[in-house]
């Protein structure tokens, strides 16, 4: 049954930026297979990046909705890196894993709700409320220890060895073992957060909520939302997914650093940005996100293994990137703005 | 004359009333915890200078980069209504420049650092005119422009260095980080001066200040009257690259070497921070460059406050946090209001007892 659209509907712009990551992160990847070959054939560089990654998309999907509506949480990897020392201190002295889940939530929760509630009931610019919150968080990982800390827990290292193997995406090693794609469990609840996320972003009133708050506070306001109780929530949300992010970390590391997590809010900013979220809000999408990661992360696996190793050329690349990607979203969306206004 | 005073103490400080309450309590607090502890003393250097020490100068002085900084954000702040939070990175790059035509021949004169100080200036203008292009130009929020490059400038830096850290002696350049023999004061208070200085002749000479402001509270508007808003918003982030190379200059001339990773590491978010302690709307419109001062010693004085209490410099941090946030929720709107109505309910019921008792 083939159904024809005679009204076509036009892109909204927040599919549309996310149109453009999809499709230049997919070029990438093929050309990164085209020209470097080697690992990027296998599923497994896949499921590396994405091993690697699980903590910064959960991060990234919390500060989405904070950007959609119109805020920012430069919080998030801070927090994440507290709940990693915090849990692992917490294991190391005997502790049960369920409470260090609960802890780690707890803490994330905590950080949320104080945010939400100083930026929204207060009317504090969330910029310095959420880089206090970081400094804060910082100082208390580095007051707990100084020195890094490894988990000795049996129960802990159990649901750390939990990987998921799928054989027949995996390659045949050298020797002839067929080794199959590992996939750890954090990647599965980074794949749920996000999944979460876009249904609430949706198809809830409240994920709804968030967009009518982003691009215009003041219609929200008159439309009956409850601004303040909207915003408090994105940042409640926002800090439980740090918490969770947190708990994702230590169990990719097994261990507590007090540099953990450095520079993640930022990576996480670019990310959403890159994934067509724009900061004055009311435009963006969690799959976006999604896809962004995995293009800044994309481009550091090329710029290793294209044999450029000296130190500096990662960031360089990164920036050179990011640059692009911000360039390309503003002329886009002027050109579509010039075009909407000669319509009218 | 005593109205005024009283004009001046209920409604005349404005936005300056929480930075200067802020430095009250941070000094009272100081001298009950220790009487001496803003005492100056006069001390010789390794060179055998005469040189005023104590809290009181290292607190002045380690705030210089600081407050240089935050002169220049504020007028960013102003004009474009967001923050640059590359200028950290922005010096580590200057701070490289500088030091690459220091060390790019046998000896160091006194031409040479003049014109390594210009290099420094003109990369710095470069970067700054590339953040404010993106700006102005194409019409990006300044945060999302600059953490283009936050992420990568200290790499840049690095690269320029070569993937080293070189280090360099010289007394020219230590007078500038340190104290010019002769004078007791540090070089860098010096220089804050100076730059202070320019900044109130512009404002002064120029209409730079009210040009800024419209354009900040309203660009289209100021657009419409003539005003060239992308140059205004342009101009600000060029000064600022002027900032930042004064600031780089310093910080590189202090150690006497160049370390891209630990140069003036986080002062973008200390520099920010200065400028919304100092009153000043984070979100664009009127400013007070004063007031961002002032901040950057508020910032600076708790520092040196929590190192004197035996508080390790890796967790001052989560200090330095509760006090902002107590700063905040003092200054923010609501609380002000709220507590205003309490005033307003306490003053009528003692005026009321007061008509009760003349009847």
């Amino acid at each position: 049954m083939k159904k024809i659209n005679t009204k076509r509907e036009p892109f909204s712009d927040t599919q549309l930026l996310m149109t453009i990551t999809i499709s230049i992160f997919i070029c990438m990847y093929m050309s990164a297979i085209g020209f470097l070959g080697g690992g990027f054939l296998h599923v497994q560089q896949l499921f590396d990046m994405l091993n690697d990654n699980a903590s910064l998309i959960i991060v990234s999907c919390g500060l989405t909705i904070v950007m959609i509506g119109g805020g920012i949480d430069i919080s998030v990897g801070a927090v994440t890196s507290l709940v990693v020392m915090s849990c692992v201190l917490y294991l190391s002295n005997g502790g049960n894993i369920f409470v260090s889940i609960l802890l780690a939530l707890g803490i994330g929760l905590t950080f949320g709700v104080v945010h939400g509630f100083l930026i929204s009931y207060l009317e504090i610019q969330p910029f310095i409320v959420t880089l206090a919150g970081m400094f804060f968080a910082r100082g208390m990982t580095t007051i707990l220890s100084v020195n890094p800390q490894k988990v000795s827990h049996e129960g802990f290292s159990a649901l750390r060895d939990i990987k998921i193997e799928i054989p027949w995406l995996g390659y045949t090693a050298k020797n002839g073992n067929l080794v199959p794609a590992r996939m750890e469990l954090g990647v599965v609840i980074a794949f749920i957060c996000v999944v979460a996320v876009f249904i609430v972003l949706k198809y809830v009133r409240l994920g709804r909520c968030f967009y009518a708050m982003g691009g215009n506070q003041q219609s929200a306001l008159m439309l009956g939302i409850n601004v303040k109780r909207t915003r408090f929530l994105s940042y409640v949300i926002s800090g439980l997914l740090s918490g969770i992010s947190g708990f994702v970390f230590m169990m990719h590391t097994g261990a507590g650093n007090a540099t953990n997590a450095a520079g993640m809010e930022m990576n996480a900013i670019a990310a959403s940005i890159i994934g067509g979220t724009l900061l004055t809000g009311g435009v963006g999408n969690v799959a976006g996100t999604f896809f962004g990661v995995m293009t800044l992360t994309t481009i550091k696996k090329i710029v290793v293994s294209s044999g450029l190793n000296d130190p500096w050329w990662q960031n360089i690349t990164t920036g050179g990137m990011l640059c692009f990607f911000i360039l390309l979203q503003s002329i886009v969306l002027t050109r579509r703005n010039i075009k909407k206004k000669a319509k009218i | 004359m005593k109205k005024s005073f009283k004009n001046i103490f209920s409604n005349g400080l404005g936005q300056l009333t929480i930075p200067i309450i802020a430095i009250i309590i941070l000094v009272v607090f100081n001298l009950i915890r220790d009487p001496s502890f803003f005492s100056i003393e006069i001390t010789q250097n390794n060179e055998g200078n005469n040189v005023l020490s104590g809290n009181l100068i290292s607190i002045i002085n380690g705030a210089s980069e600081l407050a240089i900084l935050a002169m220049g954000m504020t007028l960013v702040t102003a004009a474009c209504g967001g923050q640059d939070i590359s200028v950290g990175a922005a010096a580590a790059i200057a701070g490289s420049g500088f030091v690459k035509i220091l060390k790019s021949g046998d000896t160091i004169s006194g031409g040479k650092v003049i014109l390594a100080f210009l290099f420094a200036c003109i990369v710095a203008m470069l970067f700054g005119a590339f953040n404010g292009t993106l700006v102005a130009v194409f019409k990006i929020q300044p945060m999302i422009a600059t953490l283009i490059l936050y992420t990568c400038g200290r790499s840049i830096a690095y690269w320029i260095n070569g993937g080293a850290t070189p280090t360099f002696s010289s007394s020219i350049v230590n007078a500038i980080g340190g104290f010019i023999p002769g004078i007791p004061i540090p070089t860098p208070v010096l220089i804050v001066i100076a730059v202070g200085i320019i900044f109130k002749l512009v404002f002064h000479f120029t209409s730079l200040e009210l040009l800024t402001q419209s354009v900040g509270i309203n660009g289209s508007a100021a657009r419409l009257n003539g005003i060239n808003a992308t140059f205004i918003k342009l101009l600000s982030f060029i000064i600022l690259g002027l900032c930042v190379a004064v600031a780089g200059s310093i910080g590189v001339s202090r150690l006497g070497l160049i370390n891209h990773e630990t140069l003036l590491l986080d002062i973008e978010m200390d520099t920010i921070l200065a400028v919304a302690i100092g009153g000043n709307n984070l979100g664009g419109g009127k400013f007070k460059v004063g007031g961002s001062i002032i901040g950057a010693y508020v910032i600076q004085t708790l520092t040196i406050t929590l190192y004197a209490m035996k508080v390790s410099s890796t967790d001052v941090k989560a200090y330095k946090a509760i006090v902002i946030i107590l700063l905040v929720v003092i200054g923010s709107p609501v609380v002000k209001a709220k507590f205003g109505k309490l005033m307003s309910k306490f003053r009528a019921g003692k005026g009321n007892a007061c008509v009760k008792g003349a009847e």
